[in-house]
């Protein structure tokens, strides 16, 4: 690959503000990107201060730390604020810094629109965040905001409510821009089959988000007319029905979960040939699995309904269509595993948080699909097994790759090489704690611990009490990864243009820190 | 049904992990090797394609099988209504031995264990004052429905769990084949205290349930005559109070101060304070879109007449007004 | 793609996002203290809006001067039409949820209600006859019974308006690729006064129905369904005819030429799509 190395005297045409003005008014996409990450950062501290206030009231049976309403609160909170505010923005993070990298790019195709789209989190998240103080206190209705409570629910629910529109809003303008970005902007001989499968994984992303981000407001947009306005489009009373709203939330809902675990496919995907020092494993199969999957996820939504009593032909239906979302992601997992199939592995630390996502994830994507059978998710819904699956793929999937994709990019970001040591002792306290803290809610679930619940019987106790505990590791092993990378925004050993020997790809043409601007003139791709 | 169910668990669980510790001996077995140049291979890749498709038809024959199964709640015994209210479960028996019985039935776990101010009993959380009574060896159905939120109907031992929705009849059924307490809980958000409304269902022989249903009935018949006749302001009021405690004071609180925003306090409030018509109507009918739900169905006259006579002389409310059975008949007549 | 790449035009740094970004806080603020009858709300609401149409004005504005300055190259016009085009679909999505809930209602909700033991145990006599205000109107002692809205009269004319704005829109169009510069003009004229006239009826309508048809926002789903499609759809009616407007604007002002007018394109492609979706509304929500 044959890549212009820009001049980096070349910075007549642009007066960069300095100071705060800089960031506020930035329309360089790795600015945006770095700010996307912090802002992503903090989400993730704040809604983790909320999960461990959660566990510390779980600890023991009996109300000790929140009282009801509150703890409510808090989980309703922890759920939005990890989903929308920690790890959507921290892919879209990665795709500001990485896609205009990766297919040669000078910057995103809307730079003005970029600086907006970030610059409407901080926003969204006042509004969200602010609700605790209003009367009343935050919405207390469950992440899924389920009508008819939250059509209950106090002031706190306007704020979260315009909170989703302006998130909303800030998601399809930045999905919009990663798209054109995508289809327009890549470098002479970059071609579609030859791109990154980051960017491929970004681009089918973006998509969903263009198609169900609306689909949220317009469900959003319902319950508060029919809190204020007297409409019923979920009152019985009025000829509406509240399993409406789970439909349209979950039509949203399931993609939705696809949008946070998409990307991470597509880091692990950069991360693992990388290392294996071997190419990619079926780079079309897998092109065509992510775009299967996309696909599928429209039609499974009511899987989260199983409970609702729709008929039988209904749960049939849906319980099929889930099935059939394992083939693809199984043809993902297996070409990764063919991937490092007589490779020449090393483990640095992106490839032990890669390899770490392939195992746990695996195993959340099982209970996901034991989930799926029907007459077995009646039994497990809203129980913790529930939780338990959507921790593994979240937390082990979603946030795993997270920090997978930021230990391989650190060097291209700040211009040193991330500690080694710490990433390693990150990540095996990580996945120690991990597993201490969600394994033991599989058996809770099975054992009939419902989830959202502040107080339990006291069968329950033990394995709560090795969750929390777990919780409060995991939660300080995440310090670790602050610390790693404060020390490498500070100094550390200077990282060359490429620093890993297997890697593939534009950006390691360019120098380390990536210069200010890049691929001014698009470099040719062979 | 419900063994099947952990069976299919068992088999995929085995599965599973053979499918995961096979690849991390893959992983470790490739450490410090040279890399081979290999990227594609369609044999393979169809393989991996169709082996977890027939593996998923197997595990999906059974499932269709339960799920039809679930669904099949024709033929009952006995037919049980459910309704779910901010937080506790009434029941109706529509059909069957015992027609005609309703029950309130909420946590009756003392509020000191909860605080941890006395020692945890062995049900905690997972008792209540009315549980539902049931004859053993016979189908039960079970009609769901809510009266505020969405409420969920679930008792793990019988493999039951079914969505109470606001408005709308859902169903199930169970068989218990065995005597004995079986418990659950509400499992689907529904508030401040949806962790505190459990389910308890006690299956017992034919002969007892006998006895249960005539004694329920001889109860039943004594409020009948209480409704028609002219009450007591004392007896009201302790009627009242009682009332008030097990279900308005999970919101408006026993002080009658409420919680306020959410839960406007009745002590001093203008609608108490008002006419007796529109305090009669609002906890009738309830107020739409908020957590002030109908009462009408779960209450009877006398009971509506004591709560609402209560509310209007306690704490410093002293309208000294006593509202009449007869006078809530004629408000829910009047709309 | 030709080897000599034209550099792709990156805007400087900007303020105009981050006045978005407080206009939306405000906007958002204020609307959830308004809707809970906090004094301050509609202020900061008003402050809000007022700061985002600065915001879109100077943002709009410097698009516009960057575009006739030339800054604008082939690529930078490709990215303006598939991002337009992705807007477009996000609009359709955001109807999809409306008008998904009104098929739901009239499929499943309205028929379950209204029929077996839904109907037997707790609204008895409901039948479910559409349009109906849903099983509480059943007691028209509490809720007054309502006529429904008439396919036939005003929203049958509102489609030949629409249908014809959108035949004058094309008109203008034309006259553009022949560089007719008074077709243009007043094509767009013409089809800014169709969409006045257009939400001049609606808005009679909408008196007509509150007044004399008693069909309110809140008379049940039928009426939940009718004002919320209804009303997003004059909305965007109006989001359009301003558009068009500045359009015409650009063009009095000698905008544009037959290569150069992706702007007017947008503008046209958002109205012909809020023509398509009134025609669905027409269908379902008054016709059927
Ligand atoms: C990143 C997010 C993410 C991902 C990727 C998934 C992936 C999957 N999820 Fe999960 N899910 C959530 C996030 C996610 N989920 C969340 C947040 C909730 C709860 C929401 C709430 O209620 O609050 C939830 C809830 C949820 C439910 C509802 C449970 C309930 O409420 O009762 C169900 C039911 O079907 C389900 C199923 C699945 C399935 C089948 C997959 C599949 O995609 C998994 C596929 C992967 C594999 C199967 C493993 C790899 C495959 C192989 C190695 C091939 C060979 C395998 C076989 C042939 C078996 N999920
Ligand atoms: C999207 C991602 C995501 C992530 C990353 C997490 C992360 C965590 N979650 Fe999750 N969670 C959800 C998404 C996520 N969650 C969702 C969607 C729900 C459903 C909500 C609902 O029901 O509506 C949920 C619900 C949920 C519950 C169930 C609550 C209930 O049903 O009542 C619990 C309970 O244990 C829990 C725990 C945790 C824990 C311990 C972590 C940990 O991984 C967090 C670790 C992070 C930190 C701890 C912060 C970092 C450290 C510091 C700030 C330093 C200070 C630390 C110490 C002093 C120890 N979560
Ligand atoms: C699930 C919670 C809940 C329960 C249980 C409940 N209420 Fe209420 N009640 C409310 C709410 C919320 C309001 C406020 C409604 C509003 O915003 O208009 C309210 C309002 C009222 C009002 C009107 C007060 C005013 O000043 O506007 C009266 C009277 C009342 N309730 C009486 C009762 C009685 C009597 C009972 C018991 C039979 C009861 N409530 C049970 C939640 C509840
Ligand atoms: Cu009732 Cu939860
Ligand atoms: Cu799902």
């Amino acid at each position: 690959m044959a890549a212009v190395i820009p001049d980096p005297l070349d910075h007549h045409h642009h007066h960069t503000p300095s100071g705060l003005m800089r960031w506020l008014t930035t329309t360089n996409h790795k600015d945006i990107g770095t700010m996307y990450l912090i802002f992503s950062f903090v989400m993730f501290l704040s809604g983790g201060v909320m999960a461990l206030t959660i566990r510390a009231e779980l600890f023991q049976p009996g109300l000790q730390v929140v009282q009801p309403e509150f703890f409510n609160q808090l989980t309703t909170m922890h759920g939005l604020v990890m989903v929308f505010g920690a790890i959507m923005p921290a892919f879209v993070g990665f795709a500001n810094w990485q896609i205009p990298l990766m297919i040669g790019a000078s910057d995103m195709a809307f730079a003005r629109m970029n600086n907006w789209s970030f610059w409407l989190l901080p926003p969204a998240a006042i509004l969200l965040l602010g609700s605790f103080f209003v009367p009343g206190g935050a919405t207390a209705a469950g992440w899924t905001l389920y009508a008819p409570l939250s059509v209950q629910m106090g002031m706190g629910m306007d704020f979260a409510i315009f909170a989703i529109h302006i998130m909303g809003l800030s998601s399809i303008m930045g999905a919009i821009n990663i798209v054109v970005t995508i289809l327009n902007m890549r470098a002479p001989g970059m071609t579609m089959m030859k791109m990154p499968l980051f960017c491929w994984t970004w681009l089918i992303t973006a998509y969903l988000l263009i198609a169900v981000m609306p689909v949220l407001a317009g469900a959003v947009t319902m319950i508060l007319t029919d809190r204020h306005f007297g409409t019923s489009f979920f009152n019985a009373a009025g000829g509406g029905d509240p399993v409406m709203y789970q439909h349209i939330f979950w039509f949203f809902g399931h993609p939705e979960v696809y949008i946070m675990i998409l990307p991470a496919f597509g880091i692990v995907s950069q991360i693992i040939p990388a290392f294996a020092r071997k190419p990619l494993f079926g780079y079309a199969s897998m092109v065509y699995a992510t775009a299967s999957i996309a696909i599928l996820s429209f039609v499974v939504w009511a899987h989260h309904m199983f409970t609702t009593g729709m008929p039988a032909t209904g749960q049939l239906f849906f319980m099929y269509a889930t099935m059939l979302i394992a083939v693809p992601t199984g043809v993902k997992v297996f070409n990764w595993v063919a991937t490092m199939w007589r490779g020449s592995l090393s483990f640095e630390p992106p490839m032990l948080w890669a390899t770490g996502f392939i195992f746990v994830f695996t195993m959340g994507g099982f209970t996901g699909l034991i989930c799926a059978i029907a007459p077995i998710d009646i039994q497990v819904q809203d129980t913790y097994y529930v939780v338990a699956h959507f921790h593994y793929v979240l937390v082990a999937g979603s946030l795993f790759a997270l920090f997978a994709g930021a230990y391989y990019w650190l060097p291209k970001w700040t211009g040193h090489m991330p500690s080694e040591r710490l990433g390693k002792l990150h990540f095996w306290c990580s996945l120690v704690f991990f597993n201490v803290t969600f394994f033991p809610m599989h058996f809770l679930g099975l054992a009939g611990m419902p989830r959202r619940i502040p107080d339990y019987a006291l069968q329950f106790a033990d394995f709560n009490a090795l969750a929390s505990v777990g919780a409060f590791g995991f939660g300080l092993s995440q310090l670790i990864f602050l610390a790693a990378v404060v020390k490498c925004v500070r100094g550390g050993k200077p990282a060359p243009a490429k620093p890993w020997d297997g890697a593939e790809g534009l950006e390691w043409t360019v120098p380390s820190p990536a210069p200010y601007h890049t691929f001014e003139d698009a470099p040719l791709v062979k | 049904m419900h063994t099947l169910m952990l069976v299919i668990c068992l088999v995929i669980f085995v599965g599973v992990f053979g499918v995961m510790f096979w690849a991390v001996i893959h992983h470790r077995r490739s450490r410090g090797a040279v890399a081979a140049n290999f990227h594609e291979n369609t044999t393979v890749e169809i393989a991996w394609t169709v082996i977890p498709v027939l593996i998923l038809l197997g595990m999906a024959w059974p499932a269709t099988k339960t799920v039809i199964a679930m669904k099949d709640t024709s033929e009952a015994d006995i037919t049980i209504k459910a309704t779910g209210y901010q937080w506790k479960w009434g029941y109706d028996y529509l059909q069957g031995e015992g027609e005609g019985i309703r029950l309130l039935s909420s946590l009756s776990t003392p509020r000191n264990q909860i605080e941890g101010a006395a020692a945890k009993g062995d049900n905690y959380l997972l008792e209540v004052d009315n549980p539902v009574v049931v004859p053993v060896g016979k189908k039960v159905r079970v009609l769901l429905t809510a009266n505020d939120v969405i409420h969920s109907w679930w008792v793990p031992a019988f493999g039951v769990k079914q969505d109470a929705i606001p408005g709308f009849i859902r169903d199930s059924w169970f068989k218990a084949d065995k005597e004995g307490v079986y418990r659950g809980n509400c499992a689907e958000l529904c508030g401040r205290d949806h962790g505190f409304m459990p389910i308890e269902v006690h299956v017992v022989s034919a002969e007892k349930y006998a006895a249960w249903v005539a004694e329920h009935k001889e109860k039943a018949a004594g409020a009948a005559a209480d409704e028609a006749r002219e009450w007591s302001m004392a007896e009201l009021m302790t009627r009242g109070e009682q009332v008030f405690g097990t279900i308005c004071a999970a919101c408006h609180q026993a002080n009658g101060k409420g919680l306020p925003p959410t839960f406007p306090p009745l002590d001093g409030s203008q609608v108490v304070l008002g006419d007796k018509a529109g305090q009669i109507d609002i906890v009738l009918h309830g107020r739409p879109n908020t957590a002030m739900a109908p009462f009408g169905g779960a209450l009877s006259d006398a009971d509506v007449a004591a709560v609402i006579t209560y509310t209007r002389n306690s704490w410093g409310n002293h309208t000294g007004e006593a509202v009449q059975p007869a006078e809530v008949k004629a408000g829910r007549n009047k709309s | 793609m030709s080897e000599t790449l034209e550099r792709y035009f990156v805007p400087e740094p900007s303020r105009f996002p981050i006045f978005g970004s407080i206009a939306l806080l405000l906007f958002g603020a204020g609307a959830a203290l308004w809707v809970n009858q906090v004094k301050a709300g509609p202020w900061i609401f008003f402050l809000g809006i007022a700061i985002l149409i600065y915001m879109l004005f100077g943002w709009f504005g410097q698009v516009v001067r960057e575009s006739q300055g030339g800054k604008y190259g082939t690529r930078v016009d490709a990215s303006f039409r598939w991002s337009m085009g992705w807007f477009i679909f996000s609009e359709v999505m955001f109807f999809a949820a409306f008008f998904g809930a009104l098929f739901y209602v009239r499929a499943l909700a309205v028929p379950a209600l209204s029929s077996g033991e839904n109907e037997a145990l707790l609204w008895q006599g409901y039948n479910g006859a559409w349009p109906n205000a849903g099983p509480r109107a059943l007691d028209t002692a509490a809720v007054e019974p309502f006529t429904p809205m008439g396919a036939w009269g005003i929203p049958a004319i509102n489609t030949l308006i629409l249908l014809t704005s959108g035949a004058t829109l094309t008109w203008a169009h034309y006259g553009l690729l022949k560089d007719k510069r008074g077709q243009l003009k007043l094509g767009l004229l013409l089809t800014i006064l169709l969409g006045a006239i257009f939400l001049g009826f609606q808005a009679y309508e909408y008196v007509h129905a509150y007044g004399e048809l008693n069909l309110r926002l809140d008379t049940g789903i039928y009426g939940s369904t009718f004002f919320m499609l209804t009303g997003f759809h004059g909305l965007h009616v109006t989001v359009g005819a301003i558009m068009l407007t500045v359009m015409l604007c650009r063009a009095v002002a000698g905008h544009f030429n037959a290569q150069h007018h992706f702007g007017f394109e947008a503008a046209a492609w958002y109205w012909h799509f809020v023509d398509v979706v009134w025609l669905i509304l027409f269908v379902v929500v008054y016709w059927l």
